[in-house]
């Protein structure tokens, strides 16, 4: 019997292989169709009418004018569940829905909807500690918290409100026919998004057919349909016809998802030597009108003595919150590691130093790992001869600086079920009900494939994006490739036993004495006792050969572990008369488990970085405090990093026995946590003092070198 | 409400003609009138190139060119890139540097390049960085594509 445990390292040919993606052809010829490109025979499109006012109760709405316009097919408006008009809480409520056979007449039916609106208080104001509302969540003893400490430092800190900015807004098509639903949503969660819409449809989720072949970033903002997804339905059933509902990018800003803010005050007490004794913080922020989760403080230095910390939601009039790209610990790393650094700065001492000091206090399954990265991502910066003490003494307007932060993630692989079938012939194709959202699903369930049969990649057909398919995760929390590539693998063992069952006799030796390996089925350590793998598969006769494989698996191997750690170190030069921040080198060490494919997990860490870029030094959802209208639903205001502002990327991946004995772990989020402390601490290395708020932008940079610059 | 205006084009090199309405955008004519739904849309409004096209020799976001406006023009979209199923080296560049993931910003990243390589064969690394700086993408790298713009230009110049 063949098992399941990934192979050693001397036989693998095609797990951690750097192969193109699979998906790239259609990708870069344009002929991949997304949500958007979806265009069925008479389908209508759909507007949404927006509440432009940050807080308002809805007392009337007279859509009679729209719904006489030719070309309009249907107005839905929004009411509660008791039928009323809602209160809308934010810029970019939705207040109906307009179907019409162009995009110009919907539009222009929006600007016919007539709606009286009762204006209440807005609360947009998330910074001032004042403002807090809610139960605060709290922990430790604060009068006892820095008892011991020889030196005490303090510091402000803060990360506004960002959005996902998905380049593929949210949004669907979908269409009733013969009584089923047939949908085409831009969704990371292809096996569960039947359940978001079937109230809607008022079907069970057997007949709602969900279809996402292509997909165009979701980043935790993309498991539900949204109340656009279920207006959408609304009209399809209600017509009769197919339509296309995809947000417009002011729409997609403004309600399609936020990242929550966090503010906060931390104090760290140590002795003059280096050591932590104590860790206190104090921080708040902003779900809009959701909870307020608890911040996982102090990050990564669990383990330190004294702890107090306390965490406090601002109800506001800001846009709804989706889970962003790790959540919460991109806000708990940058509080805390740019506190670290402060508090080394503080005493005089390298920030390098203090941190491998004080690792002893870190997570226990990942201290080892980070002390050894720390080495690493110090060597691809140049850290020896590069580090200078907080505040560069370079004559000039030019001063550079380096930054350090850590990371912890988990990346198990979640639950997902793949039907492997081996044909007459040879060829063999892999389905389940997962997504590619960028990461290269398909691609690395044929390598998965392919390794285990021992047969060459192009032989596997891999189909994924249908909730007909055997289900699968949502892609969150870095699940996908653990879970994937572990079911995969699951099936492609079971169908290779049934095999290695049916020509053990032939070859006169056990079933658990043959292998699959070079196009071969042949007896191991006696390789020429074998025949071809097409000759193997004629065993199955007429009829092809069907598996089921699962993650977890049923006979409880585990190829899928969790708990990875990561380095990152920036740095950057700073002009100190403009205040312009420039990023030089962006170095990310990156401990994974098993690589299925190395090109593609160096791509995640890529664009980890590039969006950790953005939001340290460009992104933030900007509110104005008396209306509460978003003032930069747009990309010319909500600004994104271009390839000119991002500087040299370095990525190192840790591999080897130690790392691949872990098995398959995601890493989709974990480099997405560091870089605005990295970048942050780089830039109160550069100008001697600390820019206490993201974004970096010109204007807080020189605020901060006027309220105490030390250069 | 207005009447449509009958539009005559070159599309990828093949006569296209359509009816566009005075105030579509040739993005939107692109897209669901003519069917060629490889041009992104991401911003609508010139900032983000998802919908960068070559018109006449020169690229433009299609979201900004009105779909009257391509009378008597020629327009190459991503579709007209590879030709007879063989992909194009900046296309062939983009997969082996794993230079795409998501894919949304991709056509409008190979058109704009392709439109470099025309004007400038043998670019450097800033060059390339300063053309394409009008291209945004949320997920992939663009030190990727930076690596392969750069591939692209050895191999193009190597035919």
């Amino acid at each position: 019997m063949a098992k399941s445990a990934w192979p050693e390292a001397n036989r693998r040919k095609q797990i951690g292989a750097r192969i193109a993606r699979h998906d790239g052809p259609p990708k870069a010829t344009g002929a991949a169709r997304y949500a958007y490109d979806m265009n069925p025979k008479g389908m209508l499109f759909a507007k949404m009418l927006q509440c432009p006012h940050g807080h308002a109760k809805v007392i009337s709405v007279d859509a009679s004018a729209a719904e006489a316009m030719p070309g309009v097919a249907m107005v839905l408006v929004e009411k509660d569940k008791d039928g009323e008009f809602p209160a809308t809480t934010f810029d970019g409520a939705i207040i109906a829905t307009v179907a019409a056979t162009t995009e110009e007449i919907a539009e222009e039916a929006l600007s016919a909807i007539e709606v009286e609106y009762e204006m209440r208080e807005v609360i947009t104001n998330d910074r001032e500690h004042g403002l807090v509302s809610g139960r605060a969540a709290e922990t430790g003893d604060a009068a006892t918290v820095m008892d011991g400490a020889e030196v005490v430092s303090e510091g402000y800190y803060g990360l506004p409100t960002i959005t996902h900015c998905c380049l593929e807004s949210h949004g669907q098509v979908c269409e009733f026919r013969d009584g089923e639903l047939y949908i085409w949503p831009s969704t990371q969660n292809v096996s569960g998004y039947a359940g978001s819409v079937r109230t809607a449809a008022d079907l069970p989720n057997e007949k709602i057919h969900v279809d996402v072949q292509y997909m165009g970033g979701g980043f935790g903002s993309k498991f539900t349909a949204g109340p656009w997804g279920t207006a959408c339905v609304e009209i399809a059933k209600a017509t009769g016809k197919p339509v296309k509902l995809m947000l417009d990018r002011a729409q997609e800003l403004k309600s399609a998802g936020h990242r929550p803010s966090n503010f906060g005050t931390v104090k760290i007490g140590l002795k003059k030597d280096g050591t932590i004794t104590g860790f206190h913080s104090d921080v708040w922020g902003t779900n809009g009108q959701g909870r307020f989760a608890q911040r996982a403080m102090p990050y990564c230095l669990k383990e330190i003595p004294n702890i107090y910390t306390r965490s406090q939601g601002i109800v506001t009039n800001r846009g709804s919150v989706q889970a962003w790209r790790a959540p919460n610990h991109p806000q708990a790393a940058y509080l805390t590691m740019s506190a670290l650094e402060d508090a080394a700065a503080k005493i005089g001492m390298d920030a390098l130093e203090f941190l491998k000091k004080n690792l002893v206090f870190g997570d226990v399954d990942r201290k080892d790992y980070w002390a050894e990265e720390l080495d690493i991502a110090a060597e691809m910066i140049g850290y020896a001869s590069k580090a200078h003490p907080r505040g560069d003494k370079t004559p000039g307007n030019i001063k550079r600086g380096i930054g350090i932060s850590f990371h912890l993630w988990g990346g198990k692989g979640g639950a997902s079920a793949c039907d492997l079938t081996i044909n007459p012939t040879g060829t063999v194709g892999a389905k389940i009900g997962s997504q590619d959202l960028g990461v290269g699903t398909r691609t690395c369930i044929a390598q998965v494939a392919a390794e285990t049969l021992g047969i060459p990649i192009d032989m596997i057909t891999v189909e994924i994006g249908r909730n007909s398919y055997p289900a699968s995760g949502a892609s969150g929390g870095s699940t996908t490739i653990g879970g994937i590539s572990t079911s995969t693998r699951d099936a492609a063992t079971k169908a290779l036993n049934v095999i290695m069952a049916n020509v053990a006799p032939g070859l006169n030796v056990a079933p658990d004495k043959l292998e699959a390996w070079d196009g071969r089925i042949q007896e191991i350590g006696n390789p020429s006792n074998g025949l071809s793998w097409q000759d193997a598969c004629k065993s199955l006769g007429q009829m092809a050969l069907t598996k089921q494989g699962s993650n977890p698996t049923e006979d409880g191997t585990e190829l899928t572990t969790a708990d990875v750690g990561g380095v990152q170190m920036a740095e950057v030069s700073v002009d100190i008369e403009t205040g312009i921040v420039t990023m030089e080198n962006f170095v990310a060490v990156q401990d994974i488990g098993l690589i299925i494919n190395e090109k593609l997990a160096e791509s995640q860490v890529h664009g980890a970085m590039i969006m950790g870029v953005t939001w340290a030094l460009y992104e933030e959802c900007v509110y104005d405090a008396t209306t509460g209208k978003m003032l930069n639903p747009d990309m010319e205001f909500y600004q994104l990093a271009t390839l000119g502002d991002i500087g040299n990327f370095q990525v190192k991946l840790m591999d080897g026995e130690k790392y691949q004995s872990r098995g398959v772990i995601g890493i989709g989020e974990p480099p997405a946590i560091s870089p605005g402390a990295a970048i942050g601490n780089a830039v109160a290395n550069a100008i001697g003092v600390r820019v206490p708020e993201l974004p970096l932008t010109p204007d807080r940079v020189l605020q901060a070198l006027n309220e105490g610059g030390m250069v | 409400m207005s009447g449509k205006t009958h539009v005559q084009t070159t599309i990828n090199g093949e006569h296209t003609d359509f009816l566009c309405e005075p105030r579509q955008s040739l993005l939107e004519v692109l897209r669901d009138v003519v069917g060629l739904t490889g041009t992104k849309e991401g911003c609508n409004d010139g900032n983000c190139g998802a919908c960068t096209v070559i018109l006449d020799g020169r690229i433009v976001t299609a979201c900004l060119v009105l779909g009257v406006e391509a009378e008597g023009a020629e327009i190459t979209t991503i579709e007209g890139i590879a030709s007879g199923g063989i992909l194009h080296p900046i296309q062939q560049a983009f997969l082996e540097n794993a230079a795409l993931q998501c894919g949304v910003c991709t056509p409008g990243f190979i058109l704009a390049s392709k439109a470099l390589l025309d004007e400038n064969p043998n670019p450097t690394e800033h060059e390339i960085r300063f053309w394409l700086a009008n291209n945004l993408c949320r997920c992939t790298g663009y030190d990727k594509i930076v690596r392969a713009v750069l591939d692209a230009a050895a191999t193009m110049q190597e035919v």
